[in-house]
């Protein structure tokens, strides 16, 4: 095999199968202190730890959410975090069937003689750190790039050392016992069309790959967090069943049979609108042989967070809009969605907020 | 003839292997020159698909990075070459089957091998749903013990499904040096094995088909028929296996067990 063998192997294959359920899909509930802070600011709340404790447990105890939930991404802080009764969130997501996973990069800096394109640092240290998180609880990683779309962009370099990069961080992950998410994000943003869309998600794609076969990553053991193909923020919007049409044109011609799923991120869009697309791919009639579901953060958050404003009287309405997300996007992983979540408010508002790296 | 029977005409397009220098005998395949011209003239004369064959070896340190490489951008020059005009590439990375390693290492090589291959196309801009793969079945070297039909399904599905896209239609197999008997055997053991298949598996064979045949024809008019009838059996067999359901009870013809194997093939 070119995929090298650890001692994680069967573990590695198992968990990142059972996260690719049908039905089921993550939350990406990773914001750094940063970018809650933000999220926060939005809703009048101050970014304080106890803040960023009761957000979460209002998320991880929502009831009825479980089933419909293989993971949920943490950020390093969460990961130790307990819930008010003393109960380390891992054990409470783990015993209700939701594996615990952890953003494990340290944000973006920029690739010197480029147009404002960037590469992804963390690989320091990244297998101590990867042990550390395992032995906390921690089943999968995951590790954001991201490319831009512009004249001269993505430039040959940002495609080659982000790919090496997420190649190297996968590698890393497996050696210690977490699955790795891989996660090549092309921005939305520009007045670019679908098609151009679609090609350069293609060759970041095929880019991709070609690194994690070289650096021997055990692509069984792999998840994809790809961004859905669409136009440009500028541009037109097109119908969910032609962005369905060009994403899984896009995956078919470049993410291997191995891979057992592929989890889409939301970027922008709004909560129906990623819902809506997601449900579409599911029902597209031609052969997908990984499933296609959810590693949403706003598009699953958003209604939840403005329900909340902070209160706690407000939790058990914000876990309602939670959960509404999350039913609706279980059925859109089983092309089931029919549109009955789309009364809800927030679900119509933008999420665009330019130079979102969240 | 062939079209009217439903049979597509194809046409091996490639001019040979040439060493490639500073590697230790290794390859790269010529015949880009003037290959948009000859495709067109082929496709004027029937032709509605072309083959092109690269070939690797396995040993101490091959296949070369170069090696690889060298011959995965051949193989996408030649495939977008032929679908600018016209003709479907199958694309044909054969690494030999020479050797005495182990059903692993030709993994691993079948592997990284066809992983450059697809990255190749990628930057070619080669339309995948246009393409054909042709690539060597995962078996342990000729000088080694042989394997099971079912050990070399495993092994060879599982490298495909860990390079080749699902937007390929097809993957159609080389039969290398295998017996014409084992080559079918093989193909049934793919075909059965219950796990994620994308694209059809079916055959690409020569000798494997031809083997028989040519025995039976010795050249002789008189021995037509019975030569045709052999090539059925063949067929037929074949046939059965692209779909999982060979029994492995073809009437035997002359040399259908006997393997087919010449080392460091050309043809």
């Amino acid at each position: 095999m070119s995929a090298f063998v650890s001692k994680y192997e069967d573990e590695l294959i198992k968990t990142a199968k059972y996260i690719a359920t049908p039905g089921r899909g993550i939350l990406a509930a990773d914001e750094s202190t940063e970018t809650i802070g933000k999220r926060f600011a939005g809703i009048n709340v101050e970014n304080t730890e106890s803040n960023r404790q009761a957000y979460r447990e209002l998320l991880f105890t929502s009831p009825g959410s479980y089933p419909c939930l293989s993971g949920v991404i943490l950020f390093e802080e969460t990961l130790y975090q307990k819930t008010s009764d003393g109960k380390p969130f891992v054990d409470l997501l783990m015993e209700n069937g939701v594996i615990p996973g952890i953003k494990v990069d340290k944000g973006l800096v920029d690739l010197a003689g480029t147009n404002g394109e960037t590469t992804t640092q963390g690989l320091d240290s990244l297998g101590a750190r990867c042990q550390q998180y395992y032995e906390a609880g921690a089943r999968f990683a995951k590790w954001r790039a991201f490319f831009k779309i512009g004249a001269t962009e993505p430039s040959v370099l940002s495609i080659q050392e982000d790919a090496r990069v997420l190649a190297r961080y996968a590698i890393i992950c497996q050696e210690n016992g977490l699955v790795p998410i891989v996660e090549p994000e092309v921005l939305t943003g520009g007045s670019h069309d679908i098609k151009k869309c679609a090609a350069v998600t293609e060759t970041v794609l095929a880019a991709v790959f070609k690194a994690l076969n070289y650096h021997h990553v055990l692509l069984e053991g792999t998840l994809l967090k790809p961004n859905m193909v669409t136009p440009g923020s500028d541009s037109p919007k097109v119908a969910p069943e032609l962005i369905a049409e060009y994403t899984v044109t896009a995956l078919r011609r470049t993410v291997p049979p191995a891979i057992p799923g592929i989890v889409f991120l939301s970027g922008i869009q709004r909560e129906e609108q990623a819902t809506l697309n997601l449900n579409a791919m599911n029902k597209l009639d031609v052969l997908k042989p990984w499933t296609l579901t959810f590693s949403f953060g706003g598009a699953l958050q958003q209604s939840a967070i403005k329900a909340w404003a902070g209160k706690p009287e407000n939790v058990a309405k914000a876990q309602a809009k939670f959960l509404t997300r999350c039913k609706a996007n279980k059925d859109a992983t089983l092309g089931k969605y029919t549109g009955w979540a789309s009364g809800d408010s927030a679900a119509f508002e933008n999420l665009v907020v330019i130079g979102y790296s969240g | 003839m062939l079209k009217s029977a439903g049979v597509l005409p194809g046409i091996k397009v490639d001019k040979g292997t040439v060493e490639l220098a500073g590697t230790n005998g290794e390859t790269t395949t010529q015949g880009l020159d003037g290959l948009g011209d000859r495709c067109k003239k082929y496709y004027e004369a029937g032709a509605r698909f072309a083959k092109w064959r690269a070939v690797l070896k396995i040993g101490v340190n091959e296949p070369s990075q170069l090696a690889i490489h060298e011959n995965a951008y051949g193989l996408a020059r030649y495939a977008v070459i032929c679908q600018e005009n016209g003709l479907v590439p199958i694309v044909e990375p054969e690494i030999l089957v020479d050797g005495s390693h182990d059903i692993q290492k030709c993994a691993a090589v079948t592997e990284r091998v066809l992983a450059a291959c697809y990255k190749a196309l990628s930057d070619h801009h080669v339309l995948l749903e246009g393409t054909l793969l042709k690539p060597n079945m995962v078996t342990p070297g000729s000088e080694s013990a042989k394997v099971a039909p079912e050990v070399i399904a495993e092994h060879t599905v599982r490298a495909l499904q860990r390079t080749v896209p699902a937007a390929v239609p097809a993957i159609v197999f080389l039969s290398g040096g295998q017996s014409e008997e084992e080559a079918t055997r093989n193909l049934n053991a793919m075909n059965q094995l219950k796990t994620k298949k994308p694209w059809s598996l079916s055959f690409s064979f020569g000798r494997a088909l031809q083997q028989s045949t040519l025995k039976t024809w010795g050249g002789k008019e008189e021995n037509v028929k019975k030569a045709q009838e052999a090539f059925l059996v063949r067929c037929k067999a074949n046939s059965e296996a692209t779909l999982g359901a060979y029994k492995g009870d073809a009437k035997l013809g002359e040399g259908a067990a006997e393997s087919l194997h010449v080392k460091d093939y050309k043809y």
